[in-house]
């Protein structure tokens, strides 16, 4: 076992120092290599980030959203549906909500408004997500008006900046009053944009949803489950899209690592021709390359991650932010809670060190096979 | 004791380039001494010595080694009895540029995972003995061809193999550093070694403790004589 480890030891530290004879080239395809793990650990990470901080915040989302449809499209949902709801079995609190959009051609951006009867706001008090107080620098106390759907302006307060701590959903966000609500948009009276309702039994939230569905022909009930499942799917195509376009990077880096494996330069193939003459078998050389090879793809992946990691984590992710975060104009500025997942680090560890490997397996096999007498030769 | 039965080396057989090095040679060498093959270039001195280091397998024929037979062992038995017969000394050198003496003298015991102190103080003490043991830490490309050459041959015995096979160990040697190396083959050759040379220098055929000399010419032997 000594002897073992002995020879490994003799292996590394002669691989080490065949690294660092040829300097240039190996930094080289490290740099390059570091770059593609950066990459694609960058995607993962924040696209994992991203699914991990949505699910966080729809923990305490409303267990089911009714909406009204007509002709398939989402259409205002009258006060008189709550009633109905509530007398459903197993239904809880209902209550109606009051949302929509509003397009600020100032910031060419649509903002998100939302009527909050929990904060008590009065007709013309609003609060504003961070991001949005950013862009339009607005601070606590100042006053902006936006025009209202009966063309007239409305003068809005704001009265507090939303928490940045909930900003992938809120940097958009405009929380105002109902009566501020209606004052902008103009809604039919006793309409709702929707209604949210609690489950008592959260396991029986599917049951209730075909009955709301069965009670009232025209509804649309929405399951936490169901939302939940649209962020996962919205990350995965988007990091799907990512990873289609690094792929290419993929391939470019594989033939990368094939040439330098396979381009041995002279000096390397008299230096293993020297090896196998002075008593080195193809197994000894062998190991040697492997060691190279791991050294190398260890050195680029602890690289890669390390810095992947800070980037996402506390660089803000600018790198990939503008394709995998937002899904309005105004950017969510906002810190992800990192984390290491161990199933994400061997899905890296396959997705950049196996095809290196691969790659360079066949060129070092050659080269290891490389006849002994060839010095002797000359 | 090495015995070579008519053995042939052909070279890009079937091929345009087909190259015939030896043909049907048998030979029987005895241990201990120094024995010396003479010829002009191409007449197959090197790829004969580098049949009998187990560095190459011959096209036909066979080579036992003290009754062992080599010619048909697998690649890892040949390296293994590679490893521990026999200390190769080449006409260029062929140390690692980039490392130091000292690590190119330890290199062949390696792949046996000696511990690191014993395997430096027995790399050490060889270089002593050649008069270069200060110069161990100085990376090869600073050595003189004489330096270079007794480093070589230091390394070719840190695994304290039986023979030592010197492909035209003095042909990149001025004539005093050409004595300086013949000189320490003969001290190898005293200890009881076999020493096995390659050589078209007369300074070779005429050094002390050569017992025999055997000429080849286009793959053949054309003359052996004891000295």
């Amino acid at each position: 076992m000594s002897t073992f480890l002995e020879r490994q030891k003799y292996l590394i530290d002669y691989t080490l120092s065949a690294l660092r004879r040829r300097k240039a080239r190996n930094l080289g395809l490290l740099l390059v290599y570091t770059l593609l793990v950066f990459l694609f650990s960058s995607v993962l990470l924040l696209s994992q980030g991203l699914r991990r901080e949505a699910a966080a915040l729809l923990q305490d989302a409303p267990d089911v959203i009714v909406q009204r449809l007509i002709a398939g499209r989402h259409d205002l949902l009258p006060a008189a549906w709550l009633e109905p709801l509530r007398r459903i079995r197993g239904v809880g609190a209902v209550h109606g909500r009051l949302w929509g959009y509003y397009y600020d051609p100032v910031v060419k951006a649509n903002y998100t408004v939302m009527v909050a009867p929990e904060r008590g706001l009065a007709t013309h008090d609003i609060l504003i997500g961070a991001t949005l107080a950013r862009i339009r620098q607005l601070g606590i106390g100042d006053y902006f008006s936006l025009p209202a759907a009966t063309g007239q302006a409305l003068p809005l307060k704001v009265v507090g900046i939303l928490d940045s701590a909930s900003e992938l959903l809120s940097a958009d966000l405009l929380l105002l009053s109902e009566a501020g609500y209606r004052s902008l948009f103009n809604p039919p009276p006793n309409t709702f944009t929707d209604a949210v309702l609690t489950v008592r039994n959260p396991r029986e939230a599917r049951t209730v949803a075909e009955k709301i569905a069965l009670a009232l022909p025209g509804s649309r009930p929405i399951l936490r489950a169901e939302m939940l499942r649209t962020y996962d799917a919205v990350f995965n195509w988007r990091e799907g899209m990512v990873f289609v376009t690094l792929s290419a990077v993929l391939l470019a880096f594989v033939i990368l690592a094939w040439d330098q494996a396979a381009g041995l330069s002279a000096e390397e193939q008299r230096e293993i021709g020297i090896l196998k003459a002075i008593g080195w078998e193809t197994g000894d050389i062998l190991r040697m390359k492997l060691w190279e090879g791991a050294l190398l793809s260890l050195t680029a992946f602890l690289t890669g991650y390390v810095l992947a990691y800070w980037q996402v984590f506390y660089g803000g992710a600018r790198l990939f932010a503008p394709v995998l975060k937002g899904w309005a104009v105004l950017y969510p500025d906002f810190r992800l809670t990192p984390a290491v997942d161990v199933q994400q680090v061997l899905a890296l560890l396959a997705v950049t060190v196996l095809p290196y490997i691969v790659a360079t397996l066949i060129p070092i096999w050659r080269a290891a096979t490389t006849d002994p007498d060839a010095v002797m030769r000359g | 004791m090495i015995e070579l039965t008519e053995v042939s080396k052909v070279f890009h057989e079937g091929r345009p380039n087909q190259c015939q090095a030896l043909r049907e040679v048998s030979l029987t060498l005895e241990r201990g001494g120094i024995t010396v093959f003479r010829g002009p270039s191409g007449s197959g001195k090197t790829t004969l010595l580098t049949l009998v280091g187990c560095l190459a397998r011959p096209t036909a024929g066979r080579i036992r080694l003290d009754g062992q037979l080599l010619s048909n062992l697998p690649e890892r038995f040949l390296t293994e009895v590679r490893r521990h017969t026999f200390g190769f000394v080449f006409q260029q050198f062929n140390l690692i540029r980039g490392l130091t003496v000292l690590e190119n003298v330890m290199l062949p015991a390696y792949p046996l995972g000696r511990p690191y102190r014993e395997l430096r103080a027995a790399a050490q003490i060889l270089l002593e003995q050649f008069g270069i043991g200060e110069k161990a830490d100085n990376r090869i490309e600073w050595l003189s061809g004489g330096e270079a050459q007794r480093t070589a041959l230091a390394r070719a015995l840190i695994n304290d193999p039986v023979m030592v096979i010197a492909d035209e160990p003095t042909a990149n040697l001025d004539s005093a550093r050409s004595r300086e190396v013949l000189t320490l083959l003969g001290e190898l050759a005293l200890q009881g070694r076999t020493i096995l040379i390659s050589s078209h220098d007369p300074l070779v055929f005429a050094a002390n403790h050569v017992k025999r000399l055997i000429e080849l010419r286009d793959g053949c032997i054309a003359g052996d004589c004891p000295c």
